[in-house]
């Protein structure tokens, strides 16, 4: 190493504005948990004080990095002389990692808002040290997002997973969260393992572990190709790709809900910058292939998320599910991009790019609100189980009117942000045949059906999560009972569906952001139509979209229309039993269940699952009806891989008799061995 | 913003509202013909709606305010939908804030709202309704949306006013993939709009039906506010084939001459009549299927919508080329 990292220190420690605010808010998270430890066992302090600042300092973030990119400046650099002697951290805040922190921000403020409202005393670790964790957790992503070299990025990583892990298993005292917590670790570690992997192929040669230094790197195509498969594996662990997937159904719903909300919500959205970063700013070439690949990987992922989803029967696995469907949509846009940039298409590539950055925010909205939503529920009724809810909209009614605006959202309906971002995708599918691949124009249309399939399955999906908690009769008598959420939490619902209108109705401003990272990865952003009213991707002749026309449109009808109906004819009203094509009698076990729902999926996409079921015989005095699905993978690729460690490892275990002569015998054996190599 | 759009806009609004009941009613009319029955009058459906509005809404105990509401959004949905579809003239102002996808989209809001409608009285049937629904629609919409595809290759649009006006500046395109395109989307328009062969909306048995099962408990102006959303929805559809495939008639963009409008306004009602009568020769002609041959249906229509695609990128035919 030479001392040229600390002469551009010195040079870089000018007064560098959006920069070092955004470290002090993140040290502020730090010393916000470090606080908590002065009354660990104070839930009040804790949770009442600490937790809403940890908002605020979410709401300064999100408002620094959208100041940011509004005014577009220049990318800010800054080294910071800590870590090991002659490894400075390199940090740096451009358009990519501003739009980021812009997300981590805006859904973070709404989930520590939640979380200060949610966490009850005696549940798994102590309220201080939970606190401790949150905000590390939090502050690793911030320093994940701005990370400029190897180093300190892998720091925040392994940071990042930690933390996150000890949120998981924080009621440890249950077997199945820590086998869960277990499954996370292991493949977050298989995960860091690749990265490290990808990033010593990128120095290419240099031994120099800035990002600049990779940037500079010209490597060949293999060796690019290779770093590049070795982070979209990383990555994709950690962002739940399949077939890296498992651990997140588990993980997700192990794990108490804002934790939740903050792992699919932000969690994933980190590895999506992280793939964004190595994909277009690193390395210095694309190849079409890379990008096919990444597409029908993302397809793939989507299409199984939301086919797995259909058939869950607990909330959170759902959601999970649901998870991975949506980050399958996120890096079918990064394909898409990859596509069109490898055949010079570049606005068209902005325009994918555009898309895939706009459903990673809006994802993280409307998932963390799903599953702040489920914290609820739980809390109210001690239920996760589909089968034992319904009929919440009666006894919880603002958590059922939030979770009903997360739902629209997430299941792509206008005028809500979840569809801007999947009609911008579906906009740029219908560019590739502009592609110089013939036999690609081919096969990508299919790629478009599949994901309209997807889309319109998460629909169903959402229904069903809908409709059978918080709709229809409550399938247990205790579901009277529930009670409504606190105003902190409802404060924190109110954020996150507040955010998926506004970028539902002026998804413009969403655009503008995202269009300051395409403009400095591509050159090239997506117009948004140069008005309030609408956005126009291309040309407005092509294709445009207004999702304010619509939100006032249905509002405007609707209203005409109830004090038309009142005014010419009448609004009389008498309340009386269901009518139910006149059966006489009716209870709530008469309604569909979750398998029953989920029914005409196993029905039709038989082929993904593994199915294990138990009919009645007719004669059954008490007849039992079970079914248990599993993912094919599991048993396909996890447990041979679990077997074939284990084989190997009993083999290496040979070599250890636990005599010392013997160890020493081996250290002698390789001294000789080193000799001969070396003369 | 010139007056003669908004004058458009708003004529095309009320016609759409006005006469979907009656091409529904039209409908009717011919089935029964069909099927050597005596027909109803055509004005049937209005007197429908008129007892309708006129009574007593017997509402469930457990009802909740979504139950209510979801009628009045269905019914928003569909007439902000007949806005945007250009049905007699392609100067509208709000025809920018939709294309063709984002018209999906906009369907799909009134097929949720209903479904979820339809959930939360938590009824055997409200729930079978809305599970078969949902499930008819994630079917249907890779299909649409290949037909959509199709449209966009041919004039490199999918908002609908310049699929009209790019259809009456290259007349003479008679590209071999329209045709299947056509064929895909009238097999889509049955099956969204239930009718036979995936629903038959004559019946009220628990095996047969899927649309009629999310309104059972709709009664009074709710129910006549979802019957009318439902012939919107039909008219709807019904307009978005014609721009697609058969635009002529429809006054283009600076042609806003009365006369031109009184044209496209008889051209409508002619081709009305026409789809009427070929809809109800079809559905008079076939037989309802079981609920899970509608896959098999519904990948019938979208294999065909592929095959216009891929014959059209065969052929390599392209107009903007």
């Amino acid at each position: 190493m030479n001392a040229e990292p600390w002469l551009s220190y010195a040079s870089a420690s000018l007064p560098v504005q959006a920069l070092s605010w955004l470290l002090i808010l993140a040290a502020c998270w730090c010393l916000l948990g470090l606080i908590g430890l002065l009354r660990p066992r104070s839930i009040h302090f804790v949770a009442h004080a600490l937790f809403p600042l940890g908002a605020l300092v979410c709401v300064g973030i999100m408002l620094l990095a959208g100041s940011f990119l509004a005014t577009g400046h220049a990318a800010e650099t800054m080294i910071l002389p800590l870590g090991l002697p002659d490894l400075p951290f390199h940090l740096r805040l451009d358009a990519l990692s501003g739009f980021f922190l812009l997300l981590l921000g805006m859904a973070g403020a709404g989930i520590s808002i939640f979380a200060a409202g949610y966490f009850r005393a005696g549940e798994g670790t102590a309220p201080g040290l939970m606190g401790l964790q949150y905000h590390i957790f939090l502050a690793s992503m911030a320093l994940v997002i701005l990370a400029d070299d190897a180093y300190l990025f892998m720091v925040a990583w392994e940071t990042m997973a930690l933390s996150s892990y000890f949120l998981v298993t924080s009621q440890h005292r249950i077997p199945e969260i820590r086998r869960a917590g277990f499954l996370y670790i292991l493949m977050a570690h298989l995960g860091a393992l690749c990265i490290l992997l990808s990033f010593g192929v990128m120095q290419g040669g240099s031994w120099l572990f800035t990002f600049d230094a990779m940037r500079a790197a010209s490597l060949t195509p293999f060796w690019a190709t290779t770093a590049f498969i070795l982070a979209l594996l990383g990555f994709g662990a950690k962002a739940g790709l399949v077939p890296m997937h498992v651990w997140l159904p588990e993980a997700h719903p192990a794990a108490p809900s804002p934790v939740s909300a903050m792992m699919s919500g932000l969690m994933l959205k980190t590895a999506v910058y992280a793939m964004l970063r190595v994909g277009f700013d690193l390395l210095h070439v694309r190849f079409w292939q890379w990008g096919a690949l990444v597409l029908a990987l993302g397809l793939f992922s989507a299409l199984f998320g939301a086919i797995f989803a259909a058939v869950q029967t607990d909330m959170k696995r759902l959601l999970a599910y649901s998870s991975i469907e949506n980050i399958g949509l996120i890096f079918t846009g990064i394909g898409l991009a990859i596509l069109f940039d490898a055949s010079n298409l570049r606005l068209f590539a902005a325009l994918a790019l555009a898309a895939a950055l706009l459903h990673a925010l809006n994802h993280s909205l409307f998932k963390s609100l799903l599953f702040l939503a489920t914290g609820s529920v739980l809390h109210a009724t001690r239920q996760r189980s589909l089968g034992k809810l319904g009929g919440l909209i009666r006894t919880m009614p603002w958590v059922a009117t939030f979770a009903l605006v997360g739902t629209l959202a997430i299941a792509g309906l206008p005028p809500l942000n979840g569809f801007v971002s999947e009609w911008l995708l579906l906009q740029s599918f219908l560019f590739t045949p502009q592609l110089p691949h013939a036999f690609l124009n081919m096969l990508i249309p299919l790629g478009a059906a599949a994901l309209a399939l997807t889309v319109a399955l998460a629909a169903y999906v959402m229904v069903k999560f809908y409709g059978i908690i918080f709709l229809g009769q409550p399938r247990e008598a205790t579901l009277a009972q529930a009670h409504d959420a606190n105003w902190l939490e409802r404060l924190g619902l109110f954020w996150l569906a507040a955010g998926c209108v506004a970028i539902g109705v002026q998804p413009q401003v969403a655009l503008r952001a995202a269009g300051a990272v395409t403009g400095m990865l591509f050159g090239q952003a997506v117009t948004s139509g140069a008005s309030i009213w609408q956005i126009a991707p291309i040309a407005p002749e092509q294709a445009s979209y207004s999702g304010l026309i619509f939100l006032a449109g249905i509002l405007a009808v609707v209203g005409i229309t109830f004090v038309g109906v009142r005014l010419l004819a009448h609004g009389r009203m008498r309340r009386t039993d269901a009518w139910d094509c006149g059966y006489p009698w009716q209870n709530s076990r008469m309604q569909d269940t979750a398998e029953g729902f989920g029914q005409p999926i196993r029905h039709m996409f038989g082929a993904f699952f593994r199915m294990e079921r138990e009919l009645p015989a007719p004669a059954d005095a008490t007849p039992r009806y079970r079914i248990q699905i599993e993912d094919r993978l599991w048993r396909a690729l996890y447990l041979p891989t679990a077997r074939g460690v284990q084989r190997l490892a009993d083999a290496v275990s040979v070599l250890q008799g636990g005599r010392l002569s013997i160890y020493l015998l081996y250290s002698f054996l390789t001294l000789i061995g080193l000799l001969v190599f070396v003369l | 913003m010139r007056a003669i759009s908004l004058i458009q806009q708003f004529a095309e609004i009320v016609l759409a509202v006005a006469i979907a009941p009656l091409f529904a009613g039209w409908i009717a009319q011919c089935r029964a013909w069909l099927q050597n029955r005596s027909a109803p009058p055509l004005t049937q459906p209005y007197r429908m709606l008129r007892k309708l509005f006129h009574k007593d809404v017997a509402l469930a105990a457990n009802a909740s305010p979504l139950f209510r509401l979801a009628p009045y959004v269905l019914f928003g949905t569909m007439v902000l939908a007949a806005g945007i579809i250009p049905s007699i003239a392609t100067d509208l102002p709000f025809a920018r804030a939709a294309d063709a996808i984002a018209l999906i989209g906009l369907f799909a809001t009134a097929r949720v709202f209903m479904a979820l409608a339809a959930m939360d009285i938590g009824t055997a049937f409200g729930t079978l309704g809305a599970r078969r629904e949902m499930m008819i629609g994630f079917l249907a919409e890779p299909a649409l949306l290949m037909v959509l595809f199709n449209a966009f290759l041919l004039y490199g649009s999918t908002a609908l006013p310049s699929l009209v006006d790019g259809h009456a500046t290259h007349p003479s395109v008679i590209d071999p993939s329209v045709i299947f395109a056509a064929i895909a989307f009238v097999m889509v328009l049955l099956a969204e709009n239930a009718r036979i062969p995936i629903d038959n909306p004559a019946t009220h048995l628990e095996l047969t039906m899927i649309h009629e099962a999310m309104l059972l408990e709709y009664s009074a102006r709710h129910l006549a506010l979802v019957e009318w959303a439902t012939d919107l929805k039909l008219f709807n559809y019904a307009c978005i084939g014609f721009a697609l495939f058969v635009p002529w008639g429809i006054a283009i963009h600076g042609a806003d001459s009365s006369s031109a409008l009184l044209l496209a306004v008889a051209a409508l009602v002619a081709k009305l009549i026409l789809a009427g009568a070929a809809l109800a020769l079809i559905e008079s002609l076939s037989a309802k299927l079981r609920i899970f041959r509608a896959p098999e249906y519904l990948a019938m229509a979208f294999l065909l919508a592929v095959l216009g695609l891929l014959v059209h990128l065969l052929l390599g035919a392209n107009v903007n080329a």
